[in-house]
């Protein structure tokens, strides 16, 4: 291997990144060329530069304790059923058939909630940024092609000649640590967003087609061959819904 | 039997949470550090740090045993970060920054590598602090976290080719930094 292969090496040599075999014959190949060893050090001591300097910020003890209260809380906070065997053994099953069902609703509205608040922020925070999308496009063959390779799926951008609506562009959006494709569309001066992610990823108890108001904005959802989609914007409802149906019909 | 299994259940929740706090706790300071870096602001720093904790200990069902429990909550909070405000803007990827560009020239010796030597943590710090959060991200989980490129993929949620390209991108924009930063100190 030639003295620029070896060079150009270094780095992944210094991180622990080559195979065993490639970093034995760099090793020999450090030992016979002097030029490329001098390098290794400068590289070595950079490196050692940046880890000593990468470690400028240290929390308020305070904070960490809040931390560690807030997940131990989190455990005392859960229901004792310790003093249960002092029940009669029907009593407890008809406690605990209806604690389920009461349980399993709160649960399910509890994260639902929580959803529709996420991406009620993340529509937010698309209309006050001042670069609300990544890829500024019309062009639904331009946008498509965006997402390939930054989301772990595809999906389909309907045909909008004909219809009142525009597409502004896209961006990568993450809901619950999951990526997924957040497509701004504008009707009027109204923009709205629709968010698209891996039903898997997001597991919701929405029903199959759902719509609902969250803090002045309207939001559709449905799911459709893997995936979530959710319309989320301040127009009419009903634009909601014809924009909803243009991309349940994308091909 | 059936109140067996609930308290069952109770009882490996809260062992559950239990070894969350195990897991977690001790990248607490790392986290921190790293949370800091990305929003270059103490009170951001905080409220991230804790809505991270939040959320990875709401999703803790969701971790695989066995799989790196670093990345995973390294992840989160890139992601929780990536979502704020602060993140928004930043995340913004100018043209220049885009993965696909040719690569770089291979580094070789120059003055300004043995420049760095000579460079004070100050103004390394400094430079780390204005590269582009994209490359500030990669270049600290790997020289301060001392990340693998996978480990690394893991938590950017980017290919390991990327993980490569944008380090190399990092240290030499990182470099050439410092080096302006000590040409212009030095009278």
């Amino acid at each position: 291997m030639s003295h620029e292969s070896w060079t150009g090496k270094l780095d992944a040599y210094l991180d622990g990144e080559l195979e065993s075999a490639e970093m034995q014959e760099l090793d020999r190949h450090l030992r016979e060329c002097p030029e490329c060893a001098a390098e290794s050090l400068r590289r070595l001591q950079w490196k050692r530069s940046v880890h000593v300097a990468g470690q400028r910020y240290a929390a308020d003890p305070a904070l960490r304790e809040r931390v560690r209260k807030n997940i131990s809380r989190g455990r005392s906070t859960r229901v004792s059923w310790r003093w249960w065997p002092a029940f009669a053994a029907p009593m407890v099953v008809l406690l605990l058939l209806a604690g389920a069902a009461v349980l399993q609703q709160n649960t399910r509205r509890v994260r639902n909630n929580q959803i529709v608040s996420e991406l009620t922020d993340l529509h937010v925070g698309t209309l006050a940024s001042a670069t609300p999308v990544d890829v500024v496009s019309t062009d639904r063959h331009t946008v498509k092609p965006w997402f390939e390779g930054k989301i772990p799926f595809s999906f389909n951008v309907p045909e909008l000649q004909g219809s009142p609506f525009e597409l502004v562009g896209g961006r990568v959006s993450y809901l619950e640590q999951s990526p997924g494709a957040e497509l701004i569309f504008r009707i009027r001066k109204h923009q709205i967003s629709v968010f698209i992610y891996q039903e898997r990823s997001v597991p919701t108890d929405f029903p199959a087609v759902q719509s609902m108001d969250a803090r002045s904005f309207h939001l559709e959802t449905w799911k459709q061959g893997g995936l979530r989609y959710f319309v989320i914007g301040d127009a009419s409802p009903e634009d909601l819904r014809a924009l909803s149906d243009l991309l349940k019909n994308a091909k | 039997m059936r109140r067996s299994l609930v308290y069952s259940m109770c009882v490996a929740e809260e062992r559950s949470a239990a070894v969350f706090e195990q897991l977690a706790m001790p990248l607490f300071d790392r986290l921190y550090n790293f949370a800091h870096w990305l929003s270059q602001n103490r009170d951001e720093a905080d409220d991230l740090v804790q809505e991270t904790y939040a959320k990875a200990l709401k999703g803790f069902s969701s971790f695989e045993p066995g799989t790196n429990f670093k990345a995973w909550i390294f992840r989160i909070l890139r992601n929780t970060f990536l979502n704020s405000r602060t993140g928004l803007n930043a995340a913004t990827v100018p043209l220049e920054l885009q993965d696909d560009d040719p690569a770089l020239p291979v580094e070789s010796a120059t003055p300004e590598t043995i420049l760095i030597d000579r460079a004070s943590q100050r103004v390394v710090q400094e430079a780390i602090g204005e590269l582009p959060v994209l490359y500030r991200e990669v270049l600290l989980l790997c020289e301060v976290e001392e990340m693998s490129y996978q480990e690394i993929a893991a938590s950017l949620a980017i290919p390991v080719g990327t993980v490569m390209s944008r380090l190399s991108r990092a240290r030499r924009r990182l470099r050439e930094s410092v080096q302006k930063k000590l040409q212009r100190s030095t009278p």
